[in-house]
């Protein structure tokens, strides 16, 4: 047993901690912590989401009418090329994994620090210098009209900043590869005593199974933009058939990369409902290794799929079949881990808070995504399906409803640990409802208009796509209002919000034995390793106001199933 | 190209109007819009039926490919009325209440209906896998009668040539008689997309594709390019016409240079061969605009100016580095048309520039 005042110690809110045990600029700058690198990543693919988002707005406004003039065809095409090139390479790739992922993964395995510390600071300025990169393509004046694509010959005949943003992707490429790589050697060696690989929360399995993908996929892509980079500036003759090359081959060395890169996009968001769904049940979560597995088998499967991308690109029909076929085995994994989560739900003790409204709506927004795939896995759908707004709609569906719906759900989770402080739960909600209803309407009408025939990258369509453009138009500044809104409520909640304890949610995963926010090291004690999804673990204490290890608690005052609600 | 036909109707008179649009008969447009036949629907407010989704079915595999989309549609429903309508039951029977955090114990591992739920599904995929795979193999395998038009894309329009050596802008078939397109592309990446007829394939620089299909319908339905391929991407689309007899589309295509004006005759050279990269509304372009451009000083990018006679129209058409106008450098984006068209071609496209002068100076 341990006194009041060594727990008061050891989960109490203390004087010092990761936020305020230096100051300065340079103590951020220079930092090696990797919850400081992760906030300062979080800030910067906050900034790369907003500006991407406006672009999107932008593209919106302009397609509010069938005719519009508000922008010159050609600015139309460098907006959605932007909106693409930045909302992928800045800001969905390292969202969750080297935001989220870096300020928990370490503290999940009661760890003080990734592997390589340094390789994580690099992989944050490797991010600037790249997204850089990418923007001088705009402030160059050039601008870049390709499509977030690339797709030869078009990016090789253009005038545009072809140049600046693909070296930009390159080097972004890189800061990727930094963070996969430092993943996979922190969860290799740097776990707990006794914390065996079915010990690890889930998050931490998605998070692998990213990194995997991260580290061996990334690097075709980095050859491949440079290639492209020769070809355009010495003619090399790979990818432009002017000088005796194939575009297709662009495509698929471009795909081999960028469809797992879509499971870079969504592994980590699976693993953050997984948390989410388990702990707002106070539930064990259900089938914990059809899901660790589910997430390998998805990242393995997703390397043989690209060809998927191009069933009109004039590759071999034997190729296009088999493609057809094992894109359909992805799907089981995907929809295992969903089967998985609404048995979790069953006879939980569901709370539906911010997080858990974020997680729902992401099983609702990733059910769409996922069984909208079907349409366009199937050969003869595909090929009336392929490059419409149903294909538009689709990934936006897995994309920003899967992955910006479980980033969102995932910070609103962990806000309070980061930062110490609690935010305004009713706000957090109806931002939450603002995204989710605002998604809906941007997104849902695009199915009927690709359906009926309406080609994606149209500066002007035909009117009788009108109406369903213009609802399009407003659910995406409903969403911008609600991503706005959830902004400021996490913000103001960081600056002023009410102080919270060191486990407010009963999580029982070890980051939460940590104070809030946690000390420089992550954790005073030695922590307790605890099965991460045993809520029972966790009891409560009156003295502290939270949960904490029953290895910790006063055994006098512990009541093991009336427990007094608490969030 | 076609849509570029509305601009140039502005600009002449009314009698030539009435001629132009006879011509064009069912593909006169408004704005860039095709009238689309493939728009005539019935009972399009009801989303659970398939002409709430597509247009109508113009080719002889559209039913089948709808067949197919409608199925993965209710499966699709099915699947995820059960997951959302599960989810908000459990949300709803078990949420949290009266202070008690402690769930109801229960299982959280059951092997038997984890494979039953991974198996399931797993033989639906089969099924719809095989369904997608065999209308696909009609869709790419051609009939052996199937004619052959040889299509050309390039930025920003269409070139169809039918096996008698007609051309068109616009592509004419002829109702059930199947079709094998042979496609190449001048410059970059374009797609052949007709709604319609649920056919798509892309248009390759370096090689030919192909797409095959036979209509089944008659009426004119929409064509348009589904890859990107640069700034006006999204005017590169023309009419398809689907014709009831072999005669009819003739009447259609067929182009007999001796009874028609030099100024018909200039401005179809036009539309087959200029009007990708010059417009005749005083727009710039990838090249200059040509309606106002007969008998101007052009000022070149070297400080020089030219005057824009008979001479300056031949030598830009078949030595295009000769005259690079100022804002359109360093170097000529153009080919040389030498050998493609001959000095009794360049003779209607002078026909033709000098009415176009003629007709904006009119409008004035």
């Amino acid at each position: 047993m341990v006194d009041a005042s060594t727990r008061q110690k050891l989960f109490g809110t203390p004087e010092t901690n990761f936020l305020n045990c230096s100051k300065g600029w340079k103590s951020w700058a220079f930092t090696l912590d990797h919850k400081r690198i992760g906030i300062m990543y979080l800030i910067g693919v906050t900034v790369a989401l907003f500006l991407a988002g406006v672009f999107a707005l932008v593209l919106r406004s302009h397609l509010f009418t069938f005719d519009s003039k508000m922008l010159s065809d050609d600015m139309y095409n460098q907006m959605f090329t932007l909106h693409g090139a930045v909302m992928v390479f800045s800001f969905i790739i390292p969202s969750i994994p080297a935001a989220l992922g870096n300020i928990v993964l370490p503290m999940m395995l009661g760890a003080k620090d990734v592997a390589f510390p340094r390789m994580n600071l690099a992989s944050f300025y490797l991010w600037i210098i790249g997204t850089g990169c990418l923007l001088a393509a705009i402030l160059s004046g050039k601008g870049l009209d390709t499509g977030w694509t690339f797709y030869t010959p078009y990016s090789i005949d253009t005038n545009t900043g072809v140049i600046y943003a693909t070296f930009g992707a390159f080097i972004l490429g890189f800061s990727s590869i930094f963070t996969g790589l430092n993943f996979l050697v922190t969860v290799n060696t740097m776990r707990a005593k006794n914390q065996g690989w079915f010990k690890l929360p889930l998050f931490v399995w998605s998070l692998y199974a990213t990194a995997i993908i991260q580290v061996l996929a990334t690097p075709v892509l980095g050859i491949t933009l440079l290639m492209l980079i020769a070809e355009k500036t010495l003619h090399i003759g790979i990818f432009d058939p002017k000088y005796g090359g194939d575009p297709v081959l662009f495509q698929h060395f471009f795909w081999f990369y960028s469809h797992p890169a879509v499971y870079i996009m969504i592994l980590p968001a699976m693993g953050v409902i997984s948390e989410l769904i388990s702990v707002y049940s106070q539930k064990r979560i259900f089938g914990y290794s059809f899901i660790a597995f589910s997430s390998v088998a998805i990242a393995l499967l997703g390397f043989l799929v690209w060809g998927h991308h191009m069933f009109t690109s004039g590759q071999s029909l034997v190729v296009t079949l088999i493609f057809s076929a094992i894109t359909f085995t992805v799907a089981i994994p995907s929809a295992v881990k969903v089967f998985n989560w609404l048995a979790t739900l069953y006879k939980g003790s569901i709370l539906l808070n911010t997080p858990m409204c974020y997680a729902l709506s992401f099983i609702f927004l990733f059910g769409i995504g996922g069984l909208t795939g079907l349409f366009l896995g199937a050969l003869s759908t595909d090929i009336h399906l392929h490059d419409t707004y149903f294909v538009v709609a689709h990934f936006h569906f897995v994309m920003v409803g899967g992955t910006l719906t479980a980033l969102l759900g995932g910070v609103f989770h962990w806000w309070p640990k980061i930062w110490g402080r609690m935010y305004n739960d009713f706000l957090g909600r109806v931002g939450c409802f603002l995204v989710f209803s605002g998604f809906n309407l941007t997104f849902f009408p695009q199915f009927v208009m690709g359906s009926r025939g309406m080609p994606r990258r149209y500066a002007s369509y035909d009117p009788e796509f009108q109406i369903f453009h213009q609802l399009s138009t407003v659910g995406a500044f409903v969403l911008g209002l609600g991503i706005l809104l959830s902004f400021v409520v996490l913000v103001y909640s960081a600056l002023r919000g009410p102080r919270c304890s060191s486990n407010p949610f009963r999580a029982a995963s070890l980051e939460w034995q940590s104070s809030s926010p946690p000390d420089f090291h992550n954790f005073i004690h030695t922590p307790v390793l605890t099965d991460p999804y045993d809520f029972e673990s966790q009891v409560y204490d009156e003295e502290l106001d939270t949960y904490i290890p029953r290895e910790f608690a006063n055994p006098a005052k512990v009541a093991p199933r009336k427990e007094p609600v608490h969030n | 190209m076609n849509w570029q036909l509305p601009l140039m109707l502005a600009q002449t008179d009314s009698s030539r109007l009435e001629e132009l649009r006879e011509r064009t008969e069912a593909i006169s447009m408004q704005g860039t819009t095709v009238p689309d036949s493939s728009l005539v629907r019935e009972g399009t407010s009801n989303p659970f039926a398939t002409e709430y989704w597509f247009p109508t079915q113009a080719s002889s595999f559209a039913g089948e490919v709808d067949f197919l989309y409608m199925a993965v549609f209710w499966i699709s429903l099915i699947f995820f009325v059960a997951i959302v309508g599960s989810m908000v039951y459990f949300c709803v029977k078990y949420r949290r209440k009266d202070g008690v955090i402690a769930p109801e114990p229960s299982s959280s591992h059951n092997t038997a209906i984890e494979i039953l739920w991974s198996v399931l599904p797993s033989i639906i995929l089969v099924w719809i896998f095989y369904v997608g795979a065999e209308t696909w193999f009609e869709m790419r395998i051609p009939k052996e009668n199937a004619e052959e038009i040889q299509v050309t894309a390039k930025q920003f329009g269409w070139l169809f040539t039918y096996e008698d050596g007609d051309q068109t802008n616009e592509l004419h078939l002829v109702r059930d008689k199947p079709v094998r397109l042979i496609m190449q592309s001048e410059d970059v990446l374009h797609s052949f997309f007709v709604a319609a007829f649920r056919q798509k394939m892309d248009i390759v620089p370096g090689r030919y594709t192909y797409a095959y299909f036979e209509p089944i319908k008659d009426g004119v339905y929409r064509l348009s390019c589904n890859e990107y391929c640069g700034t006006g991407h999204s005017k590169m689309k023309t009419a398809c016409i689907v014709h009831t007899s072999e005669e009819d589309r003739k009447n259609n295509t067929k182009w007999i240079e001796a009874e028609k004006t030099p100024f018909e005759n200039g401005q179809r050279i036009y539309q087959i061969h200029c009007s990708g990269c010059h417009k005749v509304d005083g727009q710039p372009a990838t090249g200059p605009a040509l309606n106002l451009i007969w008998g101007k000083n052009e000022r070149m990018i070297d400080g020089t100016t030219e005057l824009v006679d008979e001479d300056y129209v031949l030598d830009s058409i078949w030595y295009p580095e000769k005259h690079i106008v100022e804002g359109y450098g360093p170097v000529s984006k153009m080919n040389s048309f030498k050998g493609i068209l001959d000095q009794k071609d360049v003779d209607y496209v002078i026909a033709y520039l000098k009415e176009l002068k003629d007709q904006s100076g009119d409008a004035k």
